[in-house]
Protein backbone atom coordinates (compact mmCIF):
# COMPACT_ATOMS: atom_id res chain seq x y z
CA UNK A 1 0.00 0.00 0.00
CA UNK A 2 1.33 3.41 -0.85
CA UNK A 3 0.58 6.30 1.44
CA UNK A 4 -0.31 9.57 -0.19
CA UNK A 5 2.03 12.48 0.16
CA UNK A 6 -0.22 15.45 -0.46
CA UNK A 7 -2.65 16.53 2.26
CA UNK A 8 -5.68 14.24 1.97
CA UNK A 9 -9.28 14.83 3.00
CA UNK A 10 -9.80 16.65 6.24
CA UNK A 11 -6.12 17.28 6.64
CA UNK A 12 -5.82 20.92 5.80
CA UNK A 13 -2.67 21.85 7.61
CA UNK A 14 -3.31 24.50 10.16
CA UNK A 15 -0.82 25.94 12.60
CA UNK A 16 -1.21 24.25 15.98
CA UNK A 17 -2.27 27.57 17.55
CA UNK A 18 -5.30 27.76 15.29
CA UNK A 19 -6.05 24.14 16.03
CA UNK A 20 -6.14 24.80 19.74
CA UNK A 21 -8.38 27.77 19.10
CA UNK A 22 -10.76 25.55 17.12
CA UNK A 23 -10.77 22.93 19.86
CA UNK A 24 -11.56 25.53 22.53
CA UNK A 25 -14.33 26.96 20.35
CA UNK A 26 -15.77 23.48 19.77
CA UNK A 27 -15.70 22.68 23.50
CA UNK A 28 -17.25 26.03 24.42
CA UNK A 29 -20.15 25.16 22.13
CA UNK A 30 -20.26 21.52 23.17
CA UNK A 31 -20.54 21.72 26.97
CA UNK A 32 -23.44 24.21 27.25
CA UNK A 33 -24.98 22.33 24.30
CA UNK A 34 -24.93 19.12 26.32
CA UNK A 35 -26.46 20.86 29.35
CA UNK A 36 -29.22 22.32 27.20
CA UNK A 37 -29.76 18.88 25.64
CA UNK A 38 -30.27 17.34 29.08
CA UNK A 39 -32.58 20.13 30.22
CA UNK A 40 -34.86 19.75 27.19
CA UNK A 41 -34.72 15.93 27.31
CA UNK A 42 -35.78 15.75 30.95
CA UNK A 43 -38.74 18.14 30.44
CA UNK A 44 -40.27 16.37 27.43
CA UNK A 45 -42.85 14.26 29.23
CA UNK A 46 -44.58 17.03 31.25
CA UNK A 47 -44.41 19.44 28.29
CA UNK A 48 -45.97 16.92 25.88
CA UNK A 49 -48.76 16.26 28.40
CA UNK A 50 -49.36 19.95 28.92
CA UNK A 51 -49.55 20.60 25.17
CA UNK A 52 -51.87 17.69 24.44
CA UNK A 53 -54.29 17.72 27.36
CA UNK A 54 -54.26 21.34 28.54
CA UNK A 55 -53.40 23.46 25.53
CA UNK A 56 -55.11 21.37 22.82
CA UNK A 57 -57.78 20.26 25.28
CA UNK A 58 -57.79 16.61 24.17
CA UNK A 59 -59.25 14.05 26.53
CA UNK A 60 -56.77 11.84 28.40
CA UNK A 61 -58.69 8.69 27.60
CA UNK A 62 -59.40 9.37 23.94
CA UNK A 63 -57.63 7.56 21.11
CA UNK A 64 -56.67 10.87 19.56
CA UNK A 65 -55.29 12.22 22.82
CA UNK A 66 -53.05 9.19 23.34
CA UNK A 67 -51.87 9.30 19.75
CA UNK A 68 -51.05 13.00 19.84
CA UNK A 69 -49.29 12.83 23.21
CA UNK A 70 -47.21 9.86 22.05
CA UNK A 71 -46.20 11.76 18.92
CA UNK A 72 -45.36 15.04 20.67
CA UNK A 73 -43.33 13.19 23.29
CA UNK A 74 -41.48 10.73 21.06
CA UNK A 75 -40.48 12.91 18.10
CA UNK A 76 -38.29 15.37 20.05
CA UNK A 77 -37.06 12.59 22.35
CA UNK A 78 -35.91 10.38 19.50
CA UNK A 79 -34.45 13.32 17.59
CA UNK A 80 -32.47 14.42 20.66
CA UNK A 81 -31.12 10.91 21.27
CA UNK A 82 -30.33 10.54 17.60
CA UNK A 83 -28.41 13.81 17.43
CA UNK A 84 -26.29 13.01 20.46
CA UNK A 85 -25.47 9.48 19.32
CA UNK A 86 -24.74 10.33 15.71
CA UNK A 87 -22.40 13.02 16.98
CA UNK A 88 -20.55 10.61 19.29
CA UNK A 89 -20.43 7.85 16.65
CA UNK A 90 -19.10 10.38 14.13
CA UNK A 91 -16.21 11.06 16.52
CA UNK A 92 -15.61 7.33 17.16
CA UNK A 93 -15.66 6.59 13.42
CA UNK A 94 -12.93 9.13 12.80
CA UNK A 95 -10.63 6.58 14.46
CA UNK A 96 -11.66 3.80 12.06
CA UNK A 97 -11.43 3.78 8.29
CA UNK A 98 -12.20 1.02 5.82
CA UNK A 99 -8.51 0.97 4.90
CA UNK A 100 -7.48 0.34 8.47
CA UNK A 101 -10.14 -2.33 8.96
CA UNK A 102 -9.00 -4.11 5.82
CA UNK A 103 -5.43 -4.08 7.08
CA UNK A 104 -6.48 -5.55 10.46
CA UNK A 105 -8.46 -8.33 8.81
CA UNK A 106 -5.96 -9.22 6.08
CA UNK A 107 -3.73 -11.25 8.33
CA UNK A 108 -6.48 -12.95 10.36
CA UNK A 109 -7.33 -16.65 10.38
CA UNK A 110 -10.93 -17.70 10.11
CA UNK A 111 -12.53 -18.00 13.58
CA UNK A 112 -10.72 -15.05 15.18
CA UNK A 113 -11.21 -13.16 11.93
CA UNK A 114 -14.98 -13.71 12.02
CA UNK A 115 -15.18 -12.31 15.56
CA UNK A 116 -13.06 -9.32 14.73
CA UNK A 117 -14.83 -8.61 11.44
CA UNK A 118 -18.21 -8.57 13.17
CA UNK A 119 -16.95 -6.17 15.85
CA UNK A 120 -15.29 -3.88 13.29
CA UNK A 121 -18.51 -3.95 11.30
CA UNK A 122 -20.13 -1.86 14.04
CA UNK A 123 -17.60 0.98 14.14
CA UNK A 124 -16.32 1.16 10.56
CA UNK A 125 -18.06 3.75 8.40
CA UNK A 126 -20.08 1.83 5.83
CA UNK A 127 -22.97 2.42 3.50
CA UNK A 128 -24.53 -0.30 1.39
CA UNK A 129 -23.56 1.45 -1.86
CA UNK A 130 -19.89 1.07 -0.98
CA UNK A 131 -20.36 -2.67 -0.36
CA UNK A 132 -18.93 -3.63 -3.76
CA UNK A 133 -15.65 -1.69 -3.62
CA UNK A 134 -15.27 -2.81 -0.02
CA UNK A 135 -15.74 -6.41 -1.11
CA UNK A 136 -13.15 -5.99 -3.91
CA UNK A 137 -10.71 -4.41 -1.46
CA UNK A 138 -11.11 -7.30 0.97
CA UNK A 139 -10.61 -9.86 -1.82
CA UNK A 140 -7.54 -7.99 -3.05
CA UNK A 141 -6.07 -7.85 0.46
CA UNK A 142 -6.62 -11.60 0.88
CA UNK A 143 -9.29 -11.44 3.59
CA UNK A 144 -11.03 -14.88 3.68
CA UNK A 145 -14.53 -14.96 2.15
CA UNK A 146 -16.23 -15.98 5.41
CA UNK A 147 -14.54 -13.16 7.32
CA UNK A 148 -15.64 -10.70 4.63
CA UNK A 149 -19.21 -11.90 5.07
CA UNK A 150 -19.05 -11.49 8.84
CA UNK A 151 -18.23 -7.85 8.18
CA UNK A 152 -20.90 -7.43 5.48
CA UNK A 153 -23.56 -8.91 7.79
CA UNK A 154 -22.61 -7.03 10.96
CA UNK A 155 -22.16 -3.61 9.32
CA UNK A 156 -25.84 -3.03 8.49
CA UNK A 157 -27.34 -5.41 11.07
CA UNK A 158 -25.77 -4.01 14.23
CA UNK A 159 -26.74 -0.43 13.64
CA UNK A 160 -25.65 2.11 16.22
CA UNK A 161 -28.77 4.21 15.62
CA UNK A 162 -31.06 1.21 16.21
CA UNK A 163 -29.04 0.23 19.27
CA UNK A 164 -29.38 3.61 20.92
CA UNK A 165 -33.04 4.00 20.04
CA UNK A 166 -33.78 0.57 21.51
CA UNK A 167 -31.95 1.64 24.66
CA UNK A 168 -33.82 4.93 24.81
CA UNK A 169 -37.28 3.56 24.05
CA UNK A 170 -37.19 0.02 25.47
CA UNK A 171 -34.39 -0.14 28.01
CA UNK A 172 -30.89 -1.59 28.10
CA UNK A 173 -31.96 -5.24 28.19
CA UNK A 174 -33.56 -5.14 24.75
CA UNK A 175 -30.60 -3.15 23.41
CA UNK A 176 -28.16 -5.73 24.82
CA UNK A 177 -30.15 -8.62 23.33
CA UNK A 178 -30.16 -6.93 19.94
CA UNK A 179 -26.42 -6.21 20.05
CA UNK A 180 -25.44 -9.70 21.20
CA UNK A 181 -27.67 -11.63 18.83
CA UNK A 182 -26.67 -9.42 15.87
CA UNK A 183 -22.98 -10.02 16.56
CA UNK A 184 -23.44 -13.77 17.07
CA UNK A 185 -25.41 -14.10 13.81
CA UNK A 186 -22.70 -12.20 11.90
CA UNK A 187 -19.89 -14.32 13.38
CA UNK A 188 -21.59 -17.69 12.94
CA UNK A 189 -23.10 -16.99 9.51
CA UNK A 190 -19.72 -15.74 8.22
CA UNK A 191 -17.99 -18.76 9.68
CA UNK A 192 -20.48 -21.15 8.02
CA UNK A 193 -20.11 -19.42 4.64
CA UNK A 194 -16.35 -19.72 5.04
CA UNK A 195 -16.62 -23.46 5.83
CA UNK A 196 -18.71 -24.03 2.69
CA UNK A 197 -15.80 -22.89 0.49
CA UNK A 198 -17.86 -20.95 -1.99
CA UNK A 199 -15.02 -18.91 -3.50
CA UNK A 200 -16.02 -20.27 -6.93
CA UNK A 201 -19.36 -18.49 -6.65
CA UNK A 202 -17.77 -15.07 -6.74
CA UNK A 203 -18.17 -13.45 -10.19
CA UNK A 204 -15.32 -14.35 -12.54
CA UNK A 205 -14.26 -10.79 -13.28
CA UNK A 206 -13.45 -10.31 -9.58
CA UNK A 207 -11.06 -13.26 -9.65
CA UNK A 208 -9.39 -11.95 -12.80
CA UNK A 209 -9.36 -8.37 -11.61
CA UNK A 210 -6.03 -6.64 -11.93
CA UNK A 211 -6.28 -4.28 -9.05
CA UNK A 212 -3.87 -1.48 -8.34
CA UNK A 213 -2.27 -1.05 -4.97
CA UNK A 214 -4.79 0.21 -2.46
CA UNK A 215 -4.59 3.94 -1.92
CA UNK A 216 -4.31 4.67 1.77
CA UNK A 217 -5.12 8.03 3.20
CA UNK A 218 -2.82 8.70 6.12
CA UNK A 219 -4.87 11.22 7.97
CA UNK A 220 -3.50 13.16 10.87
CA UNK A 221 -6.63 14.25 12.68
CA UNK A 222 -6.66 16.52 15.67
CA UNK A 223 -9.42 16.47 18.28
CA UNK A 224 -10.81 19.61 16.70
CA UNK A 225 -11.05 17.67 13.40
CA UNK A 226 -12.78 14.74 15.12
CA UNK A 227 -15.39 16.96 16.77
CA UNK A 228 -15.87 18.56 13.37
CA UNK A 229 -16.48 15.05 11.92
CA UNK A 230 -19.12 14.48 14.57
CA UNK A 231 -20.82 17.72 13.62
CA UNK A 232 -20.74 16.81 9.91
CA UNK A 233 -22.19 13.38 10.73
CA UNK A 234 -25.09 15.03 12.57
CA UNK A 235 -25.71 17.37 9.64
CA UNK A 236 -25.58 14.56 7.06
CA UNK A 237 -27.24 11.65 8.89
CA UNK A 238 -29.85 13.42 11.02
CA UNK A 239 -30.60 15.65 8.05
CA UNK A 240 -31.30 12.54 5.99
CA UNK A 241 -33.15 10.24 8.39
CA UNK A 242 -35.47 12.67 10.19
CA UNK A 243 -38.41 12.10 7.79
CA UNK A 244 -38.12 8.34 8.45
CA UNK A 245 -38.12 8.97 12.18
CA UNK A 246 -41.16 11.22 12.03
CA UNK A 247 -43.00 8.79 9.74
CA UNK A 248 -42.02 5.85 11.96
CA UNK A 249 -43.22 7.62 15.09
CA UNK A 250 -46.41 8.62 13.27
CA UNK A 251 -47.17 4.96 12.53
CA UNK A 252 -46.10 4.06 16.06
CA UNK A 253 -48.38 6.74 17.51
CA UNK A 254 -51.36 5.50 15.50
CA UNK A 255 -50.76 1.92 16.68
CA UNK A 256 -50.32 3.20 20.22
CA UNK A 257 -53.59 5.15 20.24
CA UNK A 258 -55.93 3.12 18.05
CA UNK A 259 -54.90 -0.55 18.12
CA UNK A 260 -56.59 -2.30 21.03
CA UNK A 261 -54.47 -3.60 23.91
CA UNK A 262 -53.25 -7.17 23.28
CA UNK A 263 -54.44 -7.01 19.68
CA UNK A 264 -50.97 -7.98 18.48
CA UNK A 265 -50.82 -10.91 20.88
CA UNK A 266 -52.90 -13.07 18.56
CA UNK A 267 -50.89 -12.45 15.37
CA UNK A 268 -47.44 -11.54 16.68
CA UNK A 269 -47.61 -13.20 20.08
CA UNK A 270 -45.62 -16.10 21.46
CA UNK A 271 -48.21 -18.71 20.76
CA UNK A 272 -48.29 -18.04 17.04
CA UNK A 273 -45.15 -20.00 16.07
CA UNK A 274 -45.53 -19.09 12.41
CA UNK A 275 -45.28 -15.40 13.21
CA UNK A 276 -41.47 -15.52 13.37
CA UNK A 277 -40.91 -16.89 9.82
CA UNK A 278 -43.70 -14.63 8.57
CA UNK A 279 -42.00 -11.61 10.16
CA UNK A 280 -38.68 -12.51 8.50
CA UNK A 281 -40.30 -13.05 5.08
CA UNK A 282 -42.22 -9.77 5.27
CA UNK A 283 -39.07 -7.98 6.41
CA UNK A 284 -36.72 -9.03 3.57
CA UNK A 285 -38.22 -6.98 0.72
CA UNK A 286 -38.97 -4.10 3.09
CA UNK A 287 -36.29 -1.53 3.42
CA UNK A 288 -36.39 1.08 6.08
CA UNK A 289 -33.96 3.13 7.95
CA UNK A 290 -33.17 1.70 11.39
CA UNK A 291 -34.24 5.02 12.88
CA UNK A 292 -37.72 4.65 11.41
CA UNK A 293 -38.31 1.03 12.39
CA UNK A 294 -37.60 1.28 16.12
CA UNK A 295 -40.62 3.46 17.04
CA UNK A 296 -42.84 0.93 15.24
CA UNK A 297 -41.15 -1.87 17.15
CA UNK A 298 -41.83 -0.08 20.42
CA UNK A 299 -45.50 0.37 19.59
CA UNK A 300 -45.92 -3.29 18.52
CA UNK A 301 -44.31 -4.53 21.75
CA UNK A 302 -46.63 -2.28 23.74
CA UNK A 303 -49.63 -3.99 22.17
CA UNK A 304 -48.62 -7.51 23.12
CA UNK A 305 -46.35 -8.59 20.26
CA UNK A 306 -43.65 -11.04 21.37
CA UNK A 307 -40.08 -9.74 21.71
CA UNK A 308 -38.52 -12.46 19.52
CA UNK A 309 -40.98 -11.91 16.69
CA UNK A 310 -40.52 -8.15 16.69
CA UNK A 311 -36.74 -8.45 16.90
CA UNK A 312 -36.74 -10.91 13.97
CA UNK A 313 -38.85 -8.50 11.95
CA UNK A 314 -36.56 -5.58 12.69
CA UNK A 315 -33.35 -7.48 11.91
CA UNK A 316 -34.77 -8.81 8.70
CA UNK A 317 -35.80 -5.31 7.59
CA UNK A 318 -32.43 -3.70 8.27
CA UNK A 319 -29.98 -6.57 7.59
CA UNK A 320 -31.48 -8.25 4.53
CA UNK A 321 -32.47 -5.59 2.09
CA UNK A 322 -33.29 -5.96 -1.57
CA UNK A 323 -31.25 -2.93 -2.71
CA UNK A 324 -28.12 -4.35 -1.08
CA UNK A 325 -28.66 -7.72 -2.78
CA UNK A 326 -28.96 -5.98 -6.15
CA UNK A 327 -25.67 -4.19 -5.48
CA UNK A 328 -23.89 -7.35 -4.30
CA UNK A 329 -25.10 -9.18 -7.42
CA UNK A 330 -22.33 -7.34 -9.30
CA UNK A 331 -19.68 -9.36 -7.47
CA UNK A 332 -21.54 -12.49 -6.30
CA UNK A 333 -23.23 -15.17 -8.37
CA UNK A 334 -26.94 -15.66 -7.59
CA UNK A 335 -26.19 -18.97 -5.83
CA UNK A 336 -23.93 -17.23 -3.31
CA UNK A 337 -26.52 -14.51 -2.70
CA UNK A 338 -29.09 -17.24 -2.06
CA UNK A 339 -26.76 -18.91 0.46
CA UNK A 340 -26.15 -15.53 2.10
CA UNK A 341 -29.90 -14.86 2.49
CA UNK A 342 -30.56 -18.41 3.69
CA UNK A 343 -27.79 -18.42 6.32
CA UNK A 344 -28.56 -14.96 7.70
CA UNK A 345 -32.32 -15.60 7.51
CA UNK A 346 -31.93 -18.81 9.51
CA UNK A 347 -29.86 -16.96 12.08
CA UNK A 348 -32.58 -14.33 12.49
CA UNK A 349 -35.25 -17.04 12.65
CA UNK A 350 -33.33 -18.85 15.37
CA UNK A 351 -32.93 -15.60 17.35
CA UNK A 352 -36.66 -14.94 17.07
CA UNK A 353 -37.62 -18.39 18.35
CA UNK A 354 -34.99 -18.26 21.09
CA UNK A 355 -36.25 -14.99 22.58
CA UNK A 356 -39.88 -15.99 22.28
CA UNK A 357 -38.97 -19.06 24.31
CA UNK A 358 -36.92 -17.19 26.92
CA UNK A 359 -39.29 -14.28 27.61
CA UNK B 1 -7.44 19.73 -15.42
CA UNK B 2 -9.28 16.43 -15.35
CA UNK B 3 -11.35 15.49 -12.32
CA UNK B 4 -12.86 12.03 -11.89
CA UNK B 5 -15.55 11.34 -9.30
CA UNK B 6 -15.70 7.62 -8.50
CA UNK B 7 -18.87 6.08 -7.14
CA UNK B 8 -21.91 4.04 -8.12
CA UNK B 9 -24.23 7.02 -7.85
CA UNK B 10 -25.58 6.91 -4.32
CA UNK B 11 -26.38 9.97 -2.23
CA UNK B 12 -22.85 10.63 -0.96
CA UNK B 13 -21.34 10.23 -4.46
CA UNK B 14 -23.83 12.77 -5.79
CA UNK B 15 -22.86 15.07 -2.96
CA UNK B 16 -19.17 14.73 -3.81
CA UNK B 17 -19.92 15.53 -7.45
CA UNK B 18 -22.01 18.59 -6.60
CA UNK B 19 -19.38 19.96 -4.21
CA UNK B 20 -16.63 19.60 -6.83
CA UNK B 21 -18.76 21.03 -9.65
CA UNK B 22 -19.73 24.01 -7.55
CA UNK B 23 -16.12 24.68 -6.58
CA UNK B 24 -14.94 24.44 -10.20
CA UNK B 25 -17.69 26.80 -11.32
CA UNK B 26 -17.12 29.34 -8.55
CA UNK B 27 -13.39 29.47 -9.17
CA UNK B 28 -13.83 29.63 -12.94
CA UNK B 29 -11.44 26.73 -13.52
CA UNK B 30 -11.25 25.03 -16.90
CA UNK B 31 -11.77 21.43 -15.87
CA UNK B 32 -13.40 18.31 -17.27
CA UNK B 33 -15.42 16.47 -14.63
CA UNK B 34 -16.12 12.81 -15.30
CA UNK B 35 -17.98 10.14 -13.38
CA UNK B 36 -16.56 6.67 -12.97
CA UNK B 37 -19.11 4.01 -12.05
CA UNK B 38 -17.13 0.90 -13.07
CA UNK B 39 -15.76 -0.80 -9.97
CA UNK B 40 -13.08 -2.64 -11.94
CA UNK B 41 -11.71 0.69 -13.20
CA UNK B 42 -11.72 2.06 -9.65
CA UNK B 43 -9.87 -1.03 -8.43
CA UNK B 44 -7.16 -0.36 -11.03
CA UNK B 45 -6.61 3.04 -9.41
CA UNK B 46 -6.48 1.41 -5.99
CA UNK B 47 -9.84 2.77 -4.90
CA UNK B 48 -11.75 0.38 -2.66
CA UNK B 49 -14.20 2.67 -0.99
CA UNK B 50 -16.45 5.29 -2.46
CA UNK B 51 -16.92 8.12 -3.11
CA UNK B 52 -13.43 9.04 -4.27
CA UNK B 53 -12.08 12.13 -6.00
CA UNK B 54 -9.19 11.87 -8.47
CA UNK B 55 -7.59 15.03 -9.87
CA UNK B 56 -5.17 14.62 -12.80
CA UNK B 57 -4.57 10.98 -11.92
CA UNK B 58 -3.91 11.68 -8.24
CA UNK B 59 -6.34 10.24 -5.69
CA UNK B 60 -7.30 13.08 -3.36
CA UNK B 61 -10.00 11.57 -1.21
CA UNK B 62 -11.33 8.06 -0.57
CA UNK B 63 -14.39 6.81 1.25
CA UNK B 64 -16.29 10.00 1.91
CA UNK B 65 -17.62 13.11 0.24
CA UNK B 66 -15.14 15.97 0.70
CA UNK B 67 -16.03 19.28 2.26
CA UNK B 68 -15.96 22.39 0.11
CA UNK B 69 -12.94 23.81 1.94
CA UNK B 70 -10.91 20.68 1.08
CA UNK B 71 -11.85 20.87 -2.59
CA UNK B 72 -10.74 24.49 -2.61
CA UNK B 73 -7.27 23.56 -1.37
CA UNK B 74 -6.93 20.88 -4.09
CA UNK B 75 -7.95 23.29 -6.83
CA UNK B 76 -5.80 26.21 -5.77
Amino acid sequence: MKPIESPPCGCIRTPSGRNRQRLVRNLVLFIPGLALWWLVYSRLDPVSRFLTYDLFGLSRDSHLGETVQFFIFEVPKVMLLLTLIVFLVGIIRSFFTQERTRRYLAGKRESAGNVMAALLGIVTPFCSCSAVPLFLGFVQAGVPLGVTFSFLIAAPMVNEIALVLLYGLLGWQVAAIYLTSGLVIAMVAGWIIGRLHLEGWIEDWVQEMRAGEAVVMEEKLTWADRIERGRIAVRDIVGKVWPYVVAGIGVGAAIHGYVPEDFMASIMGKDAWWSVPAAVLVGIPMYSNAAGIVPIVEALLGKGAALGTVLAFMMSVIALSLPEMVILRKVLKPKLIAVFIAVVGSGILFTGFLFNMLF
Amino acid sequence: MKIVICGPGCASCEKAKKTVEQAVQDRGIDAIIEKETDFAEMAKMGIFSTPAVVIDGEVKCVGRAPERSEVDTWLS
